[in-house]
């Protein structure tokens, strides 16, 4: 790897916060479409919507960063990472909460949604494995899980996995936009699968599996 | 007859500045936020499940005509209202009434409507996904037109069918469902007082996004039964292949009364929201109507959802 042009060396200054900036976007667009009366007749399952479509996005947003980089050698773009994960995580906390608060904080009926319905409990099991990608986001828990952070932190896969299928099953008929979302997750995991299996072909291969012999 | 539009005391609608802080919370994301770590204070504040089902004020003209699922113009509930005034044209309209009866004949919609008495209903709605709104209708009763049909003794049903025009009604250009969008009853809950051909609401023309100029009204059944846009009425003597229930048989049946009981396989419908407002309502049996009850006496609704 050359070293980075100079232009390169100035991005990597700006990225985080230009993250953050770019994070916030549809935060600040439904707090703009509240004031204004753009969440329509029913705001409640509006800001449901936009914010479980939010942090779908993010994530999306987040497991792009290595492919390109890899690709690009752009290596500046690596703390965007973290601060898309981050934002993911507000919005799924934010959708959260506006669940919590259409339930009526019903213990009762929010345990029966999410026992009962298939769509619900694939999206509360996507929420509990974000739980501790969020906590274990500081520098001091990298430095102090080492290689095991790495490890923890492929949960991100599982969970955005089953957050497309969590979009997947609540739509009634039309499945573009959870079509669109499965299709980029599948792309996305194929750019982290593809290399490998490169990898695997080139190296030699163990003897008896070479093919027939001749003698 | 002897249904009338329900009187709501004034005592019970709500003041218009309680109605519009509810459009400004979310802009107040704090205060949303702040609730959440209240949760007991505001579950002590609010009312009852039954207090609440007894109150039926009208929703504004606005939220009905702006939050609409006719997948006709998208699948989207802004896609009605943006899209339908400017393409759906409503004049001429005519209605073809055909099938089982002794008199059959394409309409004018003028002329279907007008030898008829108008009345004024005010029904609750509860749509399939859990919403509901109350709604001043105006229309005539379908029991009139049918019995000016004169259907035949084999038969026991009727079907609707919607307007097929992709150059008017551009959701159909794509296969979300198989249009014409199609809908029936039994004949007898076609003659039932209660099942309506809604023209108008709030005393003006029915708006296009609401099914524009003639749909049905089946207060008791969720909302996807009350077709829009009829263009066809037959009398038939089975139980016509209905849209939603081809579409997704497990999921919504011909009947579809409302239910609490009988849960949609992927949420329950044990309760609703009312347009415009915050907490969720116990959605009732037949929504509330149980004069209707005895037309499904002997039946089990769980199978006959």
């Amino acid at each position: 790897m050359a070293h980075p042009a100079p232009w390169q060396l100035r991005a990597a200054r700006w990225i985080r916060p230009a993250a953050w900036a770019g994070g916030l976007v549809p935060l600040a667009l439904i707090v703009a479409a509240g004031f204004t009366g753009g969440l329509g007749a029913e705001p409640i399952e509006e800001v449901t919507h936009r914010t479980g479509f939010a942090t779908l996005l993010m994530l999306m947003l987040t497991l792009a960063i290595s492919p390109v980089r890899r690709w690009t050698g752009w290596n500046w773009l690596a703390p965007a990472r973290r601060t898309l994960g981050l934002c993911a995580f507000l919005y799924v906390c934010l959708h959260l909460a506006i669940y919590l608060v259409d339930q009526g904080f019903s213990l009762g009926f929010i345990v029966e949604d999410v026992v009962k319905h298939p769509y619900v409990t694939v999206g509360f099991a996507a929420f509990l494995l974000l739980v501790p990608l969020a906590l274990t986001s500081t520098k001091a828990s990298i430095r102090r899980l080492g290689k095991r952070w790495q490890k923890l932190h492929r949960l991100v896969y599982l969970a955005a996995g089953l957050g497309v299928l969590h979009f997947l099953w609540l739509v009634k008929k039309d499945l573009r936009d959870p079509l669109i979302f499965a299709a980029v997750f599948a792309a996305l995991m194929l750019a982290r699968l593809a290399p490998r299996l490169v990898a695997a072909r080139r190296r030699p291969a163990p003897r008896e599996t070479r093919g027939p012999v001749h003698p | 007859m002897l249904i009338r539009k329900p009187e709501i005391p004034s005592s019970e609608i709500t003041p218009e500045a309680t109605y519009l802080n509810r459009r400004q919370f979310f802009g107040a994301a704090a205060g949303a936020l702040a609730a959440s770590a209240l949760p007991t204070s505001l579950a002590a504040c609010t009312m009852s499940d039954a207090e609440a089902a007894q109150r039926d004020e009208p929703n504004s003209f606005e939220d009905i005509t702006s939050y609409n699922n006719f997948y006709e113009f998208g699948t989207d509930k802004s896609d009605p209202a943006r899209l339908a005034p400017r393409t759906l044209r409503t004049r001429p309209w005519t209605v073809e009434i055909g099938g089982l009866c002794d008199r059959p004949g394409r309409y004018a919609f003028d002329d279907l409507v007008r030898p008829h008495q108008k009345v004024d209903r005010t029904y609750r709605l509860r749509c399939v996904e859990a919403w509901s709104m109350v709604i001043p209708w105006r229309g005539i009763p379908l029991r009139d037109v049918i019995a000016r049909a004169r259907p035949r003794p084999g038969a026991r049903f009727v079907e609707f069918t919607t307007l097929l025009d992709p150059a008017q009604m551009p959701g159909q250009r794509r296969s979300v469902l198989d249009w014409p969008y199609v809908e029936g009853l039994r004949l007898d809950e076609a003659m039932h007082p209660l099942t309506l051909l809604a023209t108008g609401l709030y005393g003006r023309d029915l708006p296009a996004q609401n099914g524009a100029p003639l749909r049905l009204v089946v207060p008791w059944k969720y909302g996807f039964k009350s077709i829009k846009s009829i263009v066809r009425i037959r009398f038939t003597e089975r139980m016509p292949a209905t849209s939603w229930a081809r579409s997704a048989p497990t999921e919504y049946g011909f009947y579809a009364n409302v239910n609490p009981a009988v849960d949609h396989p992927r949420w329950t419908q044990a309760r609703e929201r009312r347009i415009g407002e915050w907490r969720k309502r116990a959605t009732l049996p037949f929504n509330g109507y149980p004069e209707v009850a005895s037309l499904y006496r002997g039946m089990d609704l769980r199978r006959n959802f």
